[in-house]
């Protein structure tokens, strides 16, 4: 059974004289039961069925997505938007994905949100088509997510061909901003699915974007590998002038623990658009070995008080987690379908979606412009950050107008760091 | 790729041979003496590593120096269990017996899935960070300790076996575990000194792992499946040919990543093992049944 939480309607302190008058309002209301007077009552909450891989393979990035769900909801109150959420675990499962999708909306979901990967979100998307229900896409960055004709889905999240190009374009800003620039490159990238689509994507992209380094060597692992000496050793053989990775997050603590053991210095330790290396254990277990390294992913607007105080209120209720973009993304999406509800004034399915498809939400968490969608339901307003770890936080260096600190690169070598 | 280059992973995989070797001591030690098959190697090892980094994060003793601790836990764990249980199934078919340590190697793993959760765990000394540098040569300390130890570890093993009563008692009851019967020996507490020094191997090799390997509790069948390779490689039964064993894997690991690529580095530990097999069924080191 999903478990559902509520949040009502904004509802402050009431006077003598209102609270007289609401007394004298119930009175007439039960004894002549009049119909104009229930209609003017707050219209109920969205019911929002929330589908995550909170158990599973990707339980970790599941239950950070969870979090963002479920930490902005006073925030949303506030906002003066109802809604109530219909949690399921798809447990990290196209299929159970498919089947909670049919389960919520049987229990009365007027709204789909999730489910962080493609393949889940693709079989639910299915589900919501066949279904008529709006379907609000926190992450999910395969193509035909939008590109496949879906009438009932809005995606608020980049595609992987958009995140990849973003990712690879930002070494131009990168260089010009340092004045630094490297002629070539090592790339270590994890071999599961996620990381072989990265490395197909920079493989077709590298020639077109007249990058000014060249990849000199490849090197694949597995992400559950226990130990990465040699890998590092290969890479550290190659010369290159600065790493790029595209790992997750045990791998890349790994890989960077390796790295100060062998004494590789490079100009920088970089992911063209991976997880890893903003997460808080990261930070944590390397310490010192952390700051400098970075990733170029669509990120928090450190210029947006949304954003500003989604992190102030996860912080404190997760002092332990990272808030990441997994959570500024589901917290958007939240947000997506709470505003559509707000405007379309009902839960009727079709009034939500042609609500969503007028979304345009200017204070957001996220960097980038308002959140819109286009004919395809995607939301084209998206960029992505140079996001580097100084002072012990992920911190926006890229682009300037967003940048909280200003970028260092080449790095400092690892030896003689405090 | 040059000579440098080489020099160091070749270092890099001897080093970690000789703690894969430590390792499979235990299951060697134990399958030596009682032909029991420990299916649950891997499991007591992440059990050795999670005290290893509970004496380190409760009360702040590192995992070398509490190494003798961590192993006479594993022993007096290792003991019980053999006295208490596993004998009684020492004469059932050998079925039985995997079945046996199967449910136990499973007990344990979703014990440590109960208490401790799916995250990975690490023990982060500034040794972590650290390396030794030898003209070209640069060896990461943790390996060199870890590997110093294994090789300690292993010395007093042969020592005990060789020279003194015990030792010479339990080689007694593997030769001819009748006749330890007949001239008195108490061949159960034997066995249970047995697997509770098996067990001890682990737990040393437990404690040495968890400055290298980051530890869950789904790491034990990587690490079954690991050691039954060493020993067989080196020959079920013989304590030097678990540390051969070790040392080979370690070497063709990283070699074979280095000379061909690293995703594929486990694949030529089984290649390895299949050429052993045709070639020399009773392993390296091993005796002919």
């Amino acid at each position: 059974m999903s478990d559902n939480i509520t949040i009502p309607p904004v509802s402050k302190g009431i006077s003598r004289r209102q609270f007289t008058a609401a007394a004298a309002t119930g009175a007439l209301v039960s004894t002549a039961g009049l119909p104009m007077i229930r209609s003017a009552r707050a219209a109920p909450p969205l019911k929002l069925g929330v589908l995550l891989p909170r158990s599973g393979h990707l339980a970790l990035i599941g239950q950070a997505c969870q979090r963002g769900a479920e930490v902005g909801l006073p925030m949303l109150r506030d906002m003066g938007y109802a809604v109530e959420l219909m949690n399921a675990d798809t447990e990290s499962n196209p299929d159970t994905g498919r089947t909670q999708a049919e389960k919520l909306i049987r229990e009365g979901a007027q709204m789909l949100m999730g489910c962080f990967d493609s393949a889940t979100t693709l079989a639910v998307a299915g589900v919501a088509e066949q279904k008529g229900i709006p379907f609000v896409v926190n992450i999910g960055s395969e193509p035909k997510i939008t590109e496949q004709g879906f009438k009932y889905v809005f995606r608020n999240f980049p595609s992987a061909g958009t995140l990849g190009k973003q990712g690879l374009m930002l070494y131009k800003d990168i260089f010009a901003t340092s004045g630094v620039t490297p002629k070539t490159a090592v790339l270590l990238h994890i071999n599961d699915s996620f990381g072989m689509g990265m490395l197909g994507g920079i493989n077709a992209l590298m020639p077109k974007l007249d990058l000014p380094f060249t990849i000199v060597e490849t090197i694949a692992y597995d992400p559950k590998a226990r130990d990465l000496s040699i890998e590092v050793a290969k890479a550290k053989a190659t010369k290159a002038d600065f790493v790029m990775t595209v790992t997750r997050l045990n791998d890349a603590i790994l890989l960077v623990r390796e790295m100060v053991k062998q004494q590789m210095d490079t100009m920088g330790v970089t992911s063209p658009g991976s997880p890893g290396m903003y997460d808080k254990q990261f930070l944590k277990a390397l310490g010192k070995y952390a700051e400098f390294c970075s990733v170029n992913i669509p990120w928090f607007d450190p210029k947006q008080e949304v954003g500003n105080h989604l992190s102030q209120i996860f912080d404190k209720a997760f002092p332990e987690e990272s808030c990441d973009l997994n959570v500024g993304f589901t917290f958007e999406a939240v947000l997506i379908a709470a505003d559509a509800h707000k405007r379309a004034g009902s839960g009727d399915p079709q009034a939500l979606t042609e609500a969503l498809r007028t979304t345009n939400i200017t204070k957001r968490a996220m960097l980038g412009g308002a959140i819109t969608f286009d004919a395809k339901g995607q939301n084209v307003n998206l960029p992505s950050a140079v996001v580097q770890n100084l002072g012990g936080k992920p911190t926006v260096v890229l682009p300037a107008e967003s940048a909280e600190a200003k970028l260092v690169f080449p790095m400092p070598a690892f030896k003689g760091r405090t | 790729m040059d000579a440098t280059f080489f020099l160091n992973v070749t270092s890099g995989g001897l080093l970690t041979g000789l703690v894969y070797g430590l390792m499979a001591l235990g299951l060697s030690v134990i399958f030596g003496v009682m032909r029991v098959v420990n299916f649950a190697h891997g499991d007591m090892m992440v059990l050795a590593m999670y005290t290893a980094f509970l004496l380190f994060t409760k009360l702040g003793i590192e995992p070398v120096p509490a190494l003798p601790l961590v192993a006479g836990i594993l022993f007096v764990f290792g003991y019980l269990l053999q006295r208490f249980l596993i004998n009684r199934f020492l004469g059932v078919s050998e079925h039985i017996q995997f079945l046996l340590l199967l449910s136990i190697a499973i007990i344990i793993t979703n014990v440590m899935m109960m208490v401790f959760g799916p995250d990975a765990r690490s023990i982060q000394l500034d040794a972590s960070f650290e390396s030794y540098s030898i003209g070209p040569l640069v060896l990461d300390k943790v390996r060199v300790i870890a590997a110093v130890a294994a090789g300690g570890v292993a010395l007093l093993l042969g020592a005990f076996f060789r020279y003194t009563t015990t030792g010479t008692a339990i080689r007694a009851c593997a030769d001819n575990p009748v006749g330890a019967r007949v001239v008195g020996l108490d061949v159960e507490n034997l066995y249970a000194v047995t697997f509770g020094i098996g067990a001890a191997c682990v737990g040393a090799a437990g404690c040495l792992l968890v400055l290298l390997v980051d530890v869950h509790p789904n790491l034990s069948s990587d690490y079954t499946l690991l050691g039954f390779i060493i020993v067989i490689l080196g020959g079920l039964g013989s304590l030097g040919g678990a540390l051969l064993g070790g040392i080979l894997v370690g070497l063709s690991e990283a070699l074979s990543g280095a000379l061909i690529e690293p995703s594929l580095k486990s694949m030529f530990s089984f290649g390895l093992l299949i050429l052993v097999l045709l070639l020399r069924p009773h392993g390296i080191l091993g005796k002919k049944p």
